[in-house]
């Protein structure tokens, strides 16, 4: 039997990027908030720099709900979808960004108007056939407060490239105009980043650091960034990665108005008779329990965003929460970032120590920022030259046709080139499309017997365009800079899980064809918020998670400002 | 905090996170925030004095450490010959250092074995057996006994997947068994010597790994990139925040 629970203001399900920022502004404002979390506080002790869990193992998580969970994929609807790979979410307080590169990217001016933008300069039919996609309900500049916020209360280190159309060429000349600097400065660049800017300005091009959620300096009382190398899924020893639960989840649990309820496995959402929601049900280990609640958010990464949903049938919405206008699971798409490009130099490049939000970007092929005239997609993608390296994964490099990956021979390979080797990483302009989607998978269910999330999508022959223009882009970079091989990874195809899963509960005025509106709550069922990537119309060609964290503060802060409309 | 668990568990947390996943440990608590530890290595253990030589055969000496204190416990003597022959060709030992077998990369996949990587115990079963079964048909004679250069030439045909034949039976073809293997051996050899491989830094040596820091200053980076840089010889497990 479900045991029924005091009601509070606000429940958020899920604390991690989105639901952990989302909650300070709430708490701040004296709302009585519970934050459910499927797993656990984990803390610096548990961040042992340890290749083998952190990255072939299953990292310290002592709950293990996304892996149980993971979603089925397949290209297209006439295909049957298989539940291959593992499950990269993390089930923490703080979630993934316990272990994230922690690259925290504003998204382009672009990415919000691309469709108006690019009916303007190409005209209305170089919108790729099928696409779905949309403006955003607004512009950066509405974007631009919150996302300077986020970056001041999570601690955000970088170059500004302009500020109030002040350009600084060391930073990303492209990038929308901030109201002010960065909080810190960028992580420092090694002699190869040194190398490969140099290369990048030889070609005529913009290099810069990249954004990331991690000091370079003491801020908030806690220390800069020891460049250990173990940050690719891996948690911060010194505690210099600024997840949320070491940044704004433990302020709103000191304004004494943030429950946080851990390993708490939510179901489903509960609908009352007048179509609003009442609150949530939830399991911890075999006990059932009912949070009532005037409003509930939900943030709990795309892929559980859209699955709570979609389980939450009742006689208000028979197809799912706020799923009326069949728009639950459509737009979505897994950013493409593979269509990778390695290389091999001639001299060690001094990256075993560092991380991969240390590096060298060039926004010059991204976006908007080159005249598509003549080129058959639009969009591009973000080149990143960054640091990182383990001695495992060092080892298990490509030969370069140079001969076995195993033996005598082999050995003397490894042993003169483990640090000669890296691997670029290209995050490309990914749009949504008619026949890409999620919906319950009809065979696979998790433990609890509940279906898992299907993916059925494939990048089309805008991403893999974009893919192929920019391995040309960065085999000429990588060869600037000397290398001496260069191989390429497939364009892509089908679209797997990712730790970048964008839309399903996309963002619009227009609620035929979005679920939430501009302030991120249903269209439907207006007490109901959604928070995280799900609500994204674009990728853009970067990370994610500042976006959504941005979008998270701007969700919470119009909560409060409009309580009474939204939840009385 | 309001999380349901306020303190920490008595039992060090390397045990805790290694029995978790079976045992549905306590929830773990945060520290103060604030906190910033020093970087001070306790003092180095057995696994990382590298004291203690891999052995082949199921039969380790006796050891201190609880991890370390026990024989092979899922791979048979005949599994045991047939793998340690089959990881020796993979990384040999040879003029430019020691090979799979001194790192204790056979230790490594035993004990794996036993913990997260339990579900690949049949696959090693049964792709042993077919590699010696394959080895019989093709080459006359079983793996182990094979000249080095026909035991190579029979891992390069399961590596790239054409050892079939009736009645070999690598479930899922030969190369996805190669790649399981080669997989854990590259753990093993290059892994935190924690997990009982990498036996006096051997893989790491062979990389020229300059050895886990938790703290690189931009001087250490320097000096790395002139190699000259020394390494560090510890396991992450050494350091004390971690114990």
């Amino acid at each position: 039997m479900s045991t029924q629970l005091r009601g509070t203001d606000v429940v958020i399900v899920g604390l991690g990027a989105a639901g952990g920022v989302a909650a300070l502004p709430l708490a701040e404002a004296g709302l009585s908030v519970v934050g459910l979390e499927a797993g656990t506080w984990l803390d610096q002790r548990d961040f042992a720099p340890d290749e083998i869990r952190n990255n072939y193992r299953d990292w310290p998580m002592l709950v293990k709900k996304a892996e149980q969970e993971r979603p089925t994929s397949r290209a297209t609807s006439a295909t049957t979808a298989n539940q291959i790979g593992g499950h990269p979410m993390m089930n923490a307080v703080g979630g993934t960004t316990l272990h994230y590169w922690a690259q925290s990217w504003r998204l382009n001016p672009w990415d919000f108007r691309l469709v108006s933008e690019t009916t303007r300069r190409y005209g209305a039919s170089r919108i790729p056939y099928g696409s779905t996609v949309e403006d955003w309900p607004f512009g950066y500049d509405e974007l631009e407060p919150y996302y300077d916020r986020v970056e001041r209360e999570l601690g955000i280190s970088g170059q500004a490239g302009n500020i109030r159309g002040n350009i600084n060429s060391r930073g990303n000349r492209f990038e929308g105009p901030r109201e002010r600097d960065f909080p810190m400065p960028p992580l420092r660049w090694t002699a190869f980043h040194d190398r490969m800017a140099d290369a990048a300005r030889s070609m005529g091009w913009s290099p810069f650091p990249g954004p990331a959620a991690i000091n370079t300096e003491t801020y908030q009382n806690r220390p800069g960034c020891g460049y250990h190398g173990f940050c690719n899924k891996g948690g911060c020893p010194i505690n210099a990665k600024n997840a949320t639960h070491i940044t704004t989840i433990p302020r709103a649990v000191d304004t004494g108005n943030l429950k946080v309820v851990t390993r708490a496995h939510v179901t489903t959402l509960e609908v009352g008779t007048d179509g609003r929601v009442s609150g949530v049900n939830y399991v911890v280990g075999s006990n059932e329990y009912f949070q009532p609640a005037k409003v509930v958010l939900i943030a709990s990464y795309t892929y559980e965003n859209v699955r709570l949903l979609l389980l939450s049938k009742s006689r208000a919405y028979p197809d799912g929460l706020s799923n009326n206008h069949g728009q639950v699971g459509r737009h979505y798409f897994s950013h493409h970032q593979g269509a990778g490009v390695g290389a091999l130099f001639p001299y060690d490049i001094g990256a075993w120590y560092g991380l991969p939000a240390q590096g060298v970007a060039v926004d010059d092929w991204a976006d908007d920022n080159f005249d598509h005239s003549d080129l058959d997609f639009i969009g591009g993608g973000n080149l990143w030259a960054m640091s990182d390296r383990r001695p495992i994964s060092a080892a298990s490099m490509s030969t370069y046709g140079q001969g076995r990956n195993w033996g005598s021979a082999w050995k003397r390979f490894i042993h003169e080139h483990s640090d000669r080797t890296h691997g670029a990483y290209i995050q490309k302009t990914t749009l949504p499309y008619e026949d890409n989607y999620l919906d319950l998978d009809p065979q696979v269910t998790d433990p609890l017997g509940l279906p898992v999330i299907r993916i059925t999508g494939q990048y089309k022959d805008n991403e893999r365009a974009i893919a192929a223009f920019m391995q040309d882009k960065m085999e000429e970079w990588y060869r600037e800079a000397g290398a001496i091989e260069v191989n390429r990874g497939g364009l892509g195809n089908t679209m797997g899980a990712s730790t970048h899963a964008y839309g399903g509960t996309r963002m619009g005025d227009d609620s035929e064809t979005n679920v939430v509106d501009r302030w991120g709550f249903s269209h439907e069922a207006p007490n109901l918020g959604v928070l995280g990537a799900s609500v994204m119309g674009t990728s853009g060609a970067r990370n994610p998670t500042l976006t959504s964290q941005a979008l998270s503060w701007r969700t919470a802060a119009h909560l409060v400002e409009s309580w009474t409309d939204i939840a009385e | 905090m309001t999380d349901s668990n306020g303190r920490r568990p008595a039992i060090s947390r390397r045990d805790l996170l290694r029995t978790a996943g079976a045992a549905g440990a306590a929830a773990l608590v945060p520290g103060a925030v604030a906190a910033v530890t020093e970087e001070t290595p306790a003092t180095p253990s057995p696994a990382s004095t590298g004291e203690v030589q891999g052995q082949v055969g199921g039969s380790l000496p006796s050891e201190p450490a609880p991890f370390f204190a026990r024989p092979l416990t899922n791979l048979t003597a005949r599994e045991t010959e047939i793998l340690s022959a089959m990881v020796d060709r993979l990384i040999p030992s040879d003029e430019m250092g020691p090979g799979a077998l001194e790192a204790g990369v056979i230790r490594y996949i035993d004990r794996a074995l036993s913990e997260a990587e339990s579900d690949a115990a049949d696959a090693y079963r049964s792709g042993l057996a077919a590699l010696d079964t394959y080895s019989r048909y093709t080459r006359g004679g079983p793996f182990i006994d094979l000249s080095t250069i026909d035991q190579d030439s029979v891992l390069i045909d399961v590596q790239i997947g054409a050892a079939t034949g009736a009645g070999v039976g690598f479930v899922g073809g030969s190369g996805s068994f190669f790649n399981l293997v080669k997989s854990h051996t590259w753990q093993g050899m290059f892994g935190d010597p924690e997990y009982g491989g990498n036996v006096n830094f051997a893989g790491w040596d062979l990389l020229d790994y300059p050895g886990v820091r938790l703290r690189v200053s931009p001087e250490d980076q320097r000096r790395m990139e002139a190699g000259q840089l020394e390494p560090v010889r510890r396991s992450a497990y050494d350091y004390s925040i971690f114990e």
